[in-house]
């Protein structure tokens, strides 16, 4: 269970991104994470694992108080928190491999990590997760040399080889065509539910929001503005988040059909 | 349609907003270059007495005397040779730690400044002075050629190490980071990777630099070739300081086309 509790972000430039914000997130839940640009959601989630340190409140990660820890306590707790990133951030230039296994970092000593002899078993996972999402055959090519779709399963799988509690994903979707954010969104789905995973997810696509996840909270300068079940999106809702506009188009049913299975994708 | 009253010229709006303030700077660039060559005084007799002069000094480097025959030529261009390899493989491993400690988005601030102003002195002083130091520390000899060609490598490769680094992905570096990785982890995953091409290609050229500057420092007696290059001048022996010359140039073209090639394989 992630808890936050009064929450507030100012950064040195004066900007007050987050402003008392409370927030639980039980374990297991994927939660989407609404708010147009600037609205502090990519704060929220760095906030989590201490990319941004938030100037106020407390952050809890079950009995762990993340905002108090120490540095080498804060290496061990980011091992339990998983970060898919915008736009992948894979190290380029180290293959696909390493990439996966620099999600191991926190458990092995430098030695074992400079000489890249990780324990058997994490050599295992790290192929058993390339297998899952498709790219077994990828993993002795550099990370350049990858599609964005495929570099982004790559980002899935370094985070989920720290063996998480939870996920923090920051705009998974950004760089992607809507075929493959959808892919994307429903792998990041599958692998969560498979392994009771919790999510917070920043997603600027309110149609996938709603299809991928079980709640959605929406940020609007810093506040929570809504915090409810996918469908209770009414245009007036998504008036208050994002301001005026014509919402009758962007809002679906949430039962959306399922395209093209996924072996198919992975192609 | 009201478009009749467009302006039908542009101009680029010129760099400096101010006219008055550019045009002082263009006359006064103009005046000052004028001045300038006014204290050159050149004399224009002597250039043409020294023209003709040149050309039979020129005339008697050739043929090339490659005889060699005290063999001190061959002996010279390999310690020149061992000196740049030795000190720019012993520069480098001073370098990295500086260079290291020198990049702003690395090291907290006392780190940053101690190791910038490293930087800066190595880079106050030219080879050729430190060599003058070096010698009086150390006395004639290779060593302190060594120690001097040293010394200027960190000025060099520290600077361009540390600059890379500033410039490189900070979302990659984040992504490792949030993996629990230790301070040495992430350099190794992710800073390293970044910076890996750009140092190789860099090492290769300051190897270049350094047999260049090899044949400088040996002028005053930090060993290599220069010692016999300055000989064989006041000997009058110019067909012998032709030979040395052509050696140096073979020897740095070779390393040219080695850098040129190795550079774009490791890219």
């Amino acid at each position: 269970m992630l808890r936050l509790e009064n929450v507030s972000k100012r950064y040195k430039t004066g900007d007050l991104a987050l402003k008392n914000v409370s927030l639980e997130i039980p374990n297991g839940q994927v939660i989407a994470l609404i708010g147009p640009s600037g609205a502090g959601k990519s704060t929220l989630i760095r906030c989590v694992n201490r990319l941004v340190d938030a100037t106020e409140g407390k952050i809890q990660l079950g009995d762990t108080e993340i905002t108090s820890l120490s540095s080498g306590e804060l290496r061990k707790a980011r091992r339990r928190m998983g970060m898919i990133f915008q736009e992948y951030a894979l190290v380029e230039r180290l293959t696909v491999m390493e990439n996966v296994l620099s999600g191991r970092l926190g458990y092995v000593n430098f030695w074992q990590s400079l000489f890249r002899k990780f324990p058997k078993k994490d050599v295992k996972e790290a192929y058993r997760l390339l297998d899952r999402v498709g790219l077994m055959h990828m993993a002795d090519k550099r990370a350049d040399e990858l599609s964005g779709g495929q570099r982004q399963r790559v980002g899935i799988c370094r985070a989920l080889i720290q063996d998480p509690e939870m996920l923090l994903v920051d705009e998974p979707t950004a760089s992607l065509d809507p075929k493959t954010s959808r892919q994307i969104m429903r792998l990041i789905n599958e692998l969560c539910a498979e392994r009771g995973l919790a999510a917070i997810i920043n997603i600027h696509d309110v149609l996938l929001a709603q299809m991928f996840s079980q709640r959605i909270v929406g940020l609007k300068e810093g506040i929570i503005v809504y915090d409810g079940p996918p469908d209770g999106l009414t245009p007036e809702v998504l008036t208050e988040i994002y301001g005026e506009e014509d919402w009758e188009a962007t809002i679906e049913d949430v039962d959306e059909e399922d395209d093209a299975p996924l072996v198919e994708v992975l192609k | 349609m009201s478009n009749s009253n467009y302006s039908d010229t542009w101009k680029k709006p010129p760099f400096i907003v101010n006219p008055v303030l550019r045009w002082l700077i263009y006359v006064g660039s103009l005046v000052y270059f004028a001045l300038a060559i006014g204290t050159m005084e050149i004399n224009w007799t002597r250039v043409a007495e020294g023209l003709p002069r040149g050309l039979t000094l020129l005339s008697k480097f050739f043929p090339p005397n490659l005889a060699d025959s005290r063999g001190v030529i061959v002996d010279g261009i390999l310690e020149s040779i061992w000196m740049a390899i030795i000190s720019t493989i012993g520069g480098i491993i001073l370098s990295v730690p500086i260079g290291l400690g020198a990049a702003r988005n690395l090291s907290p601030k006392w780190v940053y400044l101690f190791c910038r102003s490293i930087i800066g002195v190595s880079r106050t002083f030219p080879e050729i002075i430190l060599a003058i130091f070096a010698v009086k520390f150390f006395g004639f000899g290779p060593f302190a050629g060594f120690v001097a060609l040293s010394i200027g490598t960190i000025g060099f490769f520290a600077k361009l190490l540390a600059e890379d680094i500033e410039n490189m992905s900070k979302s990659q570096a984040e992504a490792v980071k949030v993996t629990g990785s230790s301070w040495l982890q992430w350099v190794n995953y992710s800073v390293q990777p970044q910076v890996m091409p750009r140092m190789i290609g860099l090492s290769l050229y300051r190897l270049d630099i350094n047999f260049r500057e090899s044949a400088v420092v040996g002028i005053v007696g930090a060993g290599g070739i220069g010692a016999h290059l300055l000989t064989s001048v006041q000997r009058y022996e110019y067909d012998t300081t032709a030979t040395i010359l052509i050696s140096i140039i073979i020897i740095v073209i070779a390393l040219e086309y080695t850098s040129g090639y190795l550079r774009k394989w490791v890219q």
